[in-house]
């Protein structure tokens, strides 16, 4: 990466090798083929140049086999390219289910980007060598993109949903961060970098930020402060259901339909608790939009998420969690097992 | 080529003389020629922008203009180039000059109807314009929400309305046509023996007219959610912003085939007449512009791999985005074969035409890499998309407007180009071309994003070449624009059919009278049968 000239990105994740292989092979495909057209092209027009104005070209045989063969030949090579960017596709779309879980959110024109365990960074992001790593992302206003030529990954961020993107970093280093989507006036400062580091140095980086309570933890305070506990009862029956066990499992509404409590949806019952109302529960809870932002909003997920996951995490104000317990109880994210308390609210 | 002085006859031209004459005019010629005086003016607009923008990238920080004005001139650059220049080139200025002509008849079917088109694109390019003047609009072309509805402080609603109101001519242009050549053919004159041009124009005529509404619509509603509030696309206000994705993608993706089928039809008139030979395949070329206009209208969301779609919709958008290539590469290899053993002169419009082939293969080439998902997501907005679409509109599109506008010139002035300078622009024009784009599928797949006022400093190699190719491609632009105008005067009078050409446009003369045709002709041949030229002309 020394010369001024390069064609192909640095490589820092198993994906960016998987596209890079297929950007050969496209690119093989494509200079095979148009060197055969012009080649064809400037010989034709060489060799039948015209010689005289009283030239007469006779009609040439015009073979359907021909017409077959450069139809369906080009097609098969064509099939290659769509099954093999597909698999990349799905590989891209589906995280490994132990990788650890960040959270970003795209605002006019910043990243900022939260760790389980507290720390918050702005146009940056530090993640472990070696890990695969999980992004949920939202955004305060416009569409934006995250992209890291590195991994090549990129996925829209948009607001009112969560999308995600994963990737494995494979190197260690510093990488561009960019938005991709066109997203107003400092759209081009809307620019960070990603910091691969070996696992024990991100060990020492995550201690090193003094100060950040975990996201559970403010997730609590702020189901606190908002008084959530009044009605989503953990003791004994609410007014609303008992959220402990709630994350992941399918949810039974009014309406007779079934939802899956996923971060969406619990994004949408705080915003818009009418939209889809629990069966056996009276459509009572104001909204809260507008009093939580976007990342308030992440909190209370991971805090509502951790309920149930642990006998300990389930009972309320228990204090500080110790940030590596934490680690280890929520980085399964949705596949983890519940341990604790069943779950009763969602039964009736 | 044939040169011959010819005593001044009765033609469009001199027929009537006054300003008048020619805003009333319902004479498709004429009608042509005012799209032609207009659409230039916005290429030269939209051009300057473009200057503005390569000059602002020579360097990495953003230093030349602000942000704002940045994101203005690329947004006004692409609705200029894209809505005032593109959409109309082809159909409006050579369609509307050509299709009665080479269908033999008088006119359009709907004359007034025709003039009430180009009216229409005025009024709506002077919208467009009047928002540049008092503030310009800083969305882009996409108009992606909620950027547009809530968040812009430009003059979106009146920009989108100006887009809207050309809309309509797009789509009573296309009415026209497709009228015009269901019921106007001369005698003799069946499906199978129209010029190539015809089918293609007449497939983007279909286009226009079913693509066209959703277009209008999705404006409508953007100006609807930004002026009145209402819920659509912002999910503040209860909307969806990819719904307005698939929108805008629904027009906008068959919009590049309204771009480029009519070039395609130029293509195909060029390469017949230059190695005097019959397009080879000739139902295959004319059936693969039907399917391309069936199949464009099926792959809009391969512009969405990474909007949020599921995954299976982006792996039935890939897949159907392959199939509109089959078609597409069926083209090319005609064009190819025609040229086997033909009598090749290197004309002006013959070297547009092998440009158009060799910039419109690599165009299409990336296209095949676009819709491969996993290559997609990392080179998506980034500029290894703007090279691929700038192969096709400018390196495709574009080349065909020039070598048909050179080829018809003749029949559209009554007089003859600069054939040294004409052969002179042309490969300017095709080494400016690649140079400004090239550069730009490398630094795309380096990661360089698209729409980015500033950038890193890794990037400035290819920005500087880019900027270097765009200088060279504005002089190719220049030269022609001056010598067509030089030429009005003092070029050679032209014969009536100095390519020794087969369309019936040829059979009449240059200029052709009001009327088109002395007598209406009858259609013994099929297209390209250059025998019966060399029979008239010997005869």
């Amino acid at each position: 990466m020394n010369s001024s000239f390069q064609f192909f990105p640095e490589q820092a994740s198993a994906t960016a090798q998987h596209v890079d292989h297929l950007a050969i092979y496209l690119i093989v495909v494509a200079t095979i083929f148009s060197a055969a057209i012009f080649m064809l092209i400037l010989y034709f027009a060489v060799k039948y140049r015209r010689r005289s104005e009283h030239e007469r070209p006779h009609a040439t045989p015009e073979p359907m086999a021909l017409e077959m063969a450069w139809s369906i030949i080009p097609f098969g090579l064509m099939i290659v390219m769509f099954v093999w960017g597909a698999s990349i596709y799905f590989e891209m779309a589906r995280p490994p289910n132990d990788a650890m879980n960040i959270y970003v959110v795209g605002k006019q024109w910043m990243w900022k980007t939260q760790h389980l365990e507290g720390q918050r960074e702005i146009n940056e992001l530090h993640i472990p060598l070696g890990r695969a790593v999980r992004l949920t992302m939202t955004s305060e206003d416009v569409i934006h993109s995250f992209f890291v030529p590195a991994f090549r990954e990129k996925f829209d961020v948009l607001p009112g949903r969560y999308t995600t993107a994963w990737f494995k970093p494979t190197k260690a280093g510093k990488f561009h961060l960019f938005c991709a989507e066109y997203c107003g006036t400092l759209h081009s400062g809307m620019i960070g970098s990603v910091y691969v580091m070996e696992p024990a140095e991100y060990e020492r980086w995550l201690a090193g930020g003094a100060g950040f309570e975990s996201l559970v933890s403010s997730g609590q305070k702020l189901f606190e402060y908002l008084a959530c506990a009044n009605c989503h009862r953990t003791d004994k029956p609410g007014r609303c259901p008992n959220l402990v066990g709630l994350f992941g499992k399918p949810v039974l509404m009014t309406g007779g339909e079934n939802f899956t409590a996923d971060e969406a949806y619990i994004r949408e019952s705080i915003l818009n608790p009418s939209a889809k109302v629990v069966a056996g529960y009276q459509n009572i809870m104001p909204s809260f939009q507008g009093l939580v932002t976007e990342e308030d909003l992440l909190q209370l997920i991971e805090y509502i998420k951790s309920l149930g996951q642990k006998p300990e995490s389930a009972s309320p104000a228990t204090g500080a969690i110790p940030p590596a317990l934490e680690r280890r109880g929520t980085a399964g994210g949705p596949t983890s097992r519940s341990t604790g308390r069943r779950p009763e609210a969602q039964k009736r | 080529m044939i040169t011959a002085t010819v005593e001044a006859r009765d033609n469009y031209l001199t027929h009537e003389y006054g300003v008048k004459s020619w805003l009333l005019t319902k004479d498709h010629k004429r009608i042509a020629l005012l799209y032609l005086a207009s659409i230039t003016f916005f290429f030269f607009l939209g051009g300057i922008f473009a200057t503005i923008i390569r000059l602002e990238l020579l360097t990495p920080p953003g230093d030349l203009v602000s942000s704002q004005t940045y994101n203005k001139l690329f947004s006004l650059h692409g609705i200029i180039m894209v809505f005032l220049f593109l959409i109309p080139s082809i159909p409006a200025t050579l369609g509307n000059f050509l299709v009665p002509m080479m269908l033999g008849c008088k006119d359009l079917a709907f004359p007034k109807l025709n003039l009430l088109s180009w009216y229409i694109f005025v009024v709506g390019g002077l919208f467009v314009l009047y928002a540049m003047l008092i503030g310009g609009v800083d969305t882009g072309w996409t108009f992606y929400v909620p950027l547009s509805t809530s968040y812009a402080n430009t003059y979106v609603i009146l920009t989108a309305v100006g887009v809207f109101i050309t809309g309509f001519s797009s789509i009573l242009t296309g009415l026209n046509f497709i009228v015009t050549v269901h019921r106007m053919r001369a005698p003799g004159l069946t499906w199978f023996r129209l010029p190539l041009f015809i089918w293609s124009t007449y497939a983007t005529s279909v286009i226009q007219v079913l693509g066209t509404p959703v277009i209008a619509v999705t404006l409508l509603l953007v100006a609807l959610e930004r002026g009145f509030h209402l819920g659509i696309f912002d999910p503040a206000l209860g909307g969806d912003p990819v719904l307005f994705q698939h929108l805008f993608w629904f027009y906008s993706h068959p919009a590049v085939y309204i771009m480029v089928l009519p070039a395609m039809g130029v293509v195909s008139e060029l390469v017949s007449t230059y190695s005097r030979k019959k397009v080879f395949g000739y139902k295959f070329v004319a059936f693969a512009s039907v399917a391309i206009a069936i199949l464009g209208f099926l792959v809009w969301g391969h512009h969405m791999f990474v909007a949020g779609q599921s995954v299976y919709a982006s792996m039935v958008f890939s897949m159907l985005s392959y199939l509109v290539a089959v078609p597409s590469a069926i083209k090319v290899f005609n064009w190819t074969a025609t040229l086997y053993k033909g009598s090749i002169s290197y004309d002006t419009p013959m070297l547009y035409a092998f440009g158009f082939i060799g910039l419109f293969t690599m165009g299409g080439l990336t296209g095949t890499f676009l819709a491969s998902l996993g290559f997609d997501v990392h080179v998506t907005d980034t500029y290894f998309v703007v090279a691929h679409f700038h192969y096709i509109m400018v390196g495709g599109t574009m080349m065909a407007y020039l070598g048909g506008l050179h080829y018809w010139w003749p029949k559209i002035s009554g007089r003859m180009y600069p054939e040294g300078w004409a052969k002179l622009s042309a490969l300017v024009v095709f080494l400016g071309f690649n140079l400004t784009f090239f550069p730009q599928f490398i630094m795309g797949y380096l990661g360089m994003p698209r729409r980015y006022h500033a950038y890193p400093e890794e990037f400035q190699v290819y920005h500087v070449l880019s900027t270097a190719g765009a200088s060279v491609l504005a002089v190719g632009y220049l030269i022609p624009a001056m010598y067509f105008i030089w030429s009005l005067r003092y070029g050679p009078i032209a014969p009536d059919n100095p390519w020794r050409a087969t369309g019936l446009e040829w059979q009449t003369s240059s200029p052709p009278p009001p009327d088109n045709f002395e007598i209406t002709p009858v259609v013994t041949h099929e297209a390209y049968d250059y025998s019966v030229v060399e029979e008239m002309t010997v005869g």
